[in-house]
């Protein structure tokens, strides 16, 4: 991590870094376009006027890993596509994390077949699970309150680093 | 024109200052990145990125020596439509002065095109 991280116990001056840091950071999600199915068009309904993601501060969709904190894998993942996902996930720059849309994402959907991945989750790990085929953009704009909540648990003191539960949204 | 004093070279502090506070922003936004950002560094994220694909060679390829006349050919008309813009915003003002210079200016470029035409500058092979 960080030059800074884990260097110091928790004190008040870890604590106001802290709130600067995921104040920003939580409220400038930028993420990676990764529209692979039809859940990609509730995740453009999710940018549009009516949801208007923009509200919460992660309207910057990037097209390049490089800029992005956040990956929405919005529809189904073929094993075709799988490590080209894996390969993007990586070159995300830190810290980083991944929202599955949809059912095919969370666990193959309805395609139990030899070419889908059955669950984004076996090649990148995922925080934040939302349900539907495909979920509403209002499960969206959650799925990123929530992650934001997330952000703002994260600090720069010693800690344990313990990968928080993944949450599941439901439809 | 007056002679310089220090009053001349007073009226220079607020360029100093100027840049100062450039430099200064510039310089403390750089350093507070490093002590802040993540760092991890991994084989996959040094790669060159496309679009998740694997690249393929290097990008410093040896380029066809073509692509040297049609670079040159669109610099050329480039500025052309450059210089063609603001002529037709203001055609009304500009008048028949304008319409005249033009002419001559489109009608240089236009000998150019000819010329290449028939020389085959255009066909790819």
């Amino acid at each position: 991590m960080g030059l800074i991280d884990d260097r110091f116990e928790k004190n008040f001056a870890t604590d106001a870094v802290d709130t600067v840091l995921n104040l920003g950071r939580a409220y400038s999600l930028w993420p990676v376009a990764y529209g692979l199915a039809c859940c990609a068009i509730e995740m453009i309904h999710t940018m549009t006027a009516r949801w208007d993601l923009a509200r919460f501060g992660a309207e910057v969709f990037r097209p390049s890993p490089r800029q992005a904190d956040v990956m929405i894998v919005a529809g189904t993942v073929t094993h075709k596509m799988a490590p080209i996902l894996r390969r993007l996930y990586d070159q995300m720059p830190e810290p980083k994390f991944v929202i599955a849309m949809g059912g095919c994402a969370t666990a193959g959907g309805p395609f139990r077949t030899y070419s889908v991945v059955q669950g984004v989750d076996t090649i990148v790990p995922v925080d934040i699970y939302v349900e539907g085929c495909p979920p509403r953009p209002e499960n969206l704009i959650r799925a990123f309150i929530l992650l934001q909540e997330r952000v703002k648990q994260m600090t720069i003191a010693k800690s344990p680093r313990v990968p928080a539960p993944p949450i599941r949204i439901e439809a | 024109m007056e002679p310089a004093t220090a009053d001349t070279a007073l009226g220079y502090a607020p360029l100093l200052l100027t840049v100062l506070i450039a430099t200064g922003v510039g310089a403390v936004t750089l350093l507070l990145g490093i002590f802040v950002r993540p760092s991890k560094p991994n084989p996959v994220k040094a790669l060159a990125y496309e679009c998740g694909n694997l690249p393929i060679g290097d990008a410093r390829l040896p380029m066809r020596t073509r692509f040297y006349l049609f670079a040159m050919l669109l610099v050329i008309f480039d500025v052309e439509v450059v210089f063609l813009l603001p002529w037709a915003v203001n055609f009304v003002s500009l008048g028949l002065f304008g319409f005249v210079e033009m002419m001559i200016f489109l009608g240089v470029l236009l000998l150019g095109y000819g010329y290449l035409w028939r020389n085959g500058g255009l066909q790819w092979d």
